[in-house]
């Protein structure tokens, strides 16, 4: 049951883009296509999952030999360089396997290092809880922004190229609203649909 | 005489053209979450640019005198966010004991901005586009000055917005942030007209 809460915790009711605001960079970057959407979602969960079960993991191994003082102080770059170890084996993954998708994320691939929703996640749940709850935790949040950016991406790609996952929608006859594949569609989704989020919230309580 | 005029190009895209927050995505959390009011937004603005020249500077000796000589170029992210996560901790320290007033002014600010994506940006974009060609130093000293002018150029102007919202009558739903990123939807836009500068 509890597996169950803190996995589906992720999606909406503390959703990392939409109500946590946290790694807005790479919803925002990234959201221009569906393609690159489930990208990035997908780097950053694999990186969050394997993050979340190795701080966990060191934390046990830290309350068992009685040191948490010590690690205390410098938990946050042994946290940074845990993650940075991670994203530099997914950055390797990606160029080697994907190198169109890679190439078109560009920086964002290594920027996961300083995506906030890892480093949050290793210091609010993964250095506290158990390494089952940690994964469950990990899944939940990487895919609740993986859902954040396609939704993102969804929007802007329908308005912005009239199409999804590149096949077209509406036809020849649409013209495409270019501004929504740019900044300023970019700002303009997120802000809408953070709205709506605040609203559904405010009708539910 | 033709490097000076590159040198100036990089200057004027990255604070204008390609502006770090407002076409490269980059440093949105500070960007949303201390734009509330302008003296913040200024401080908090010139301590990233002060950072993020150096970070410019220091990411390239460690690419080009450590990195390089041994072998481990793989090794750059880890060893970028090591550095920038140190050179803040070093810059807080020497600014405590030299400049006590401005310690206080910049305040929370300067720890903050290790987890601001737009510094390692400057030192990923520095490593992609401008390592290995002519000059190759300064461009990067100077790509990273310019990132961090246009953060600031946006994020007090965005403050001056916020300033005004404050007192506009929004929806309830899109008090706040929402409402912060479709004013900064409309500031991309404004600064989208650059784009045929260059």
């Amino acid at each position: 049951m509890k597996v169950w809460k803190e996995f589906k915790k992720g999606f909406i009711h503390e959703n990392p883009t939409f109500v946590l605001t946290l790694g807005l960079c790479p919803s925002l970057a990234t959201s221009s296509s569906l393609k690159n959407a489930l990208g990035m979602g997908l780097s950053t969960t694999a990186v969050l999952l394997a993050s979340n079960i190795t701080i966990s993991l060191i934390s046990l191994l830290v309350r068992r030999t009685n040191t948490t003082e010590q690690v205390h102080k410098i938990r946050i770059p042994l946290y940074i360089v845990v993650i940075a170890s991670f994203v530099t084996v997914v950055d390797f993954v990606m160029k080697g396997y994907f190198p169109a998708l890679s190439k078109e994320l560009g920086v964002f691939i290594p920027l996961i290092v300083v995506n906030c929703i890892i480093l949050g996640r290793a210091e609010v749940f993964a250095s506290k809880n158990s390494v089952l709850l940690s994964i469950c935790d990990a899944l939940g949040m990487g895919l609740g922004f993986t859902c954040a950016l396609m939704l993102l991406a969804s929007v802007r790609e329908l308005i912005g190229a009239g199409q999804l996952f590149g096949l077209s929608v509406f036809g020849e006859g649409y013209k495409p609203a270019l501004i929504f594949v740019l900044a300023p569609g970019a700002f303009l989704t997120i802000g809408l649909l953070m709205g709506l989020f605040k609203f559904i919230g405010s009708r539910k309580a | 005489m033709f490097e000076i005029g590159a040198i100036f190009k990089i200057f004027l895209a990255t604070v204008l053209v390609n502006n770090f927050i407002l076409f490269r995505f980059l440093g949105l959390c500070p960007y949303i979450g201390v734009s509330k009011n302008t003296d913040s937004a200024l401080g908090m603005g010139m301590a990233v640019i002060f950072v993020m020249t150096l970070t410019a500077i220091v990411t390239w000796f460690i690419y080009h005198y450590l990195l390089v000589p041994f072998h481990i170029e793989y090794l750059h992210i880890i060893a970028f966010i090591l550095t920038i996560a140190a050179l803040v901790q070093l810059v807080e320290m020497i600014i405590q004991k030299t400049a006590p007033a401005l310690y206080e002014a910049l305040g929370i600010y300067l720890p903050l901005i290790t987890t601001n994506c737009a510094v390692l940006g400057v030192a990923m974009l520095n490593k992609d586009t401008l390592f290995g060609q002519n000059l190759s130093f300064i461009k990067c000293v100077v790509q990273g000055f310019g990132a961090g002018v246009g953060f600031t150029i946006a994020m007090v102007l965005m403050a001056g917005i916020r300033e005004r919202l404050d007192i506009a009558d929004v929806p309830q739903p899109l008090k706040g942030v929402p409402i912060a990123f479709i004013a900064a939807s409309l500031l991309a836009i404004a600064f989208l007209g650059f784009s045929g500068m260059i």
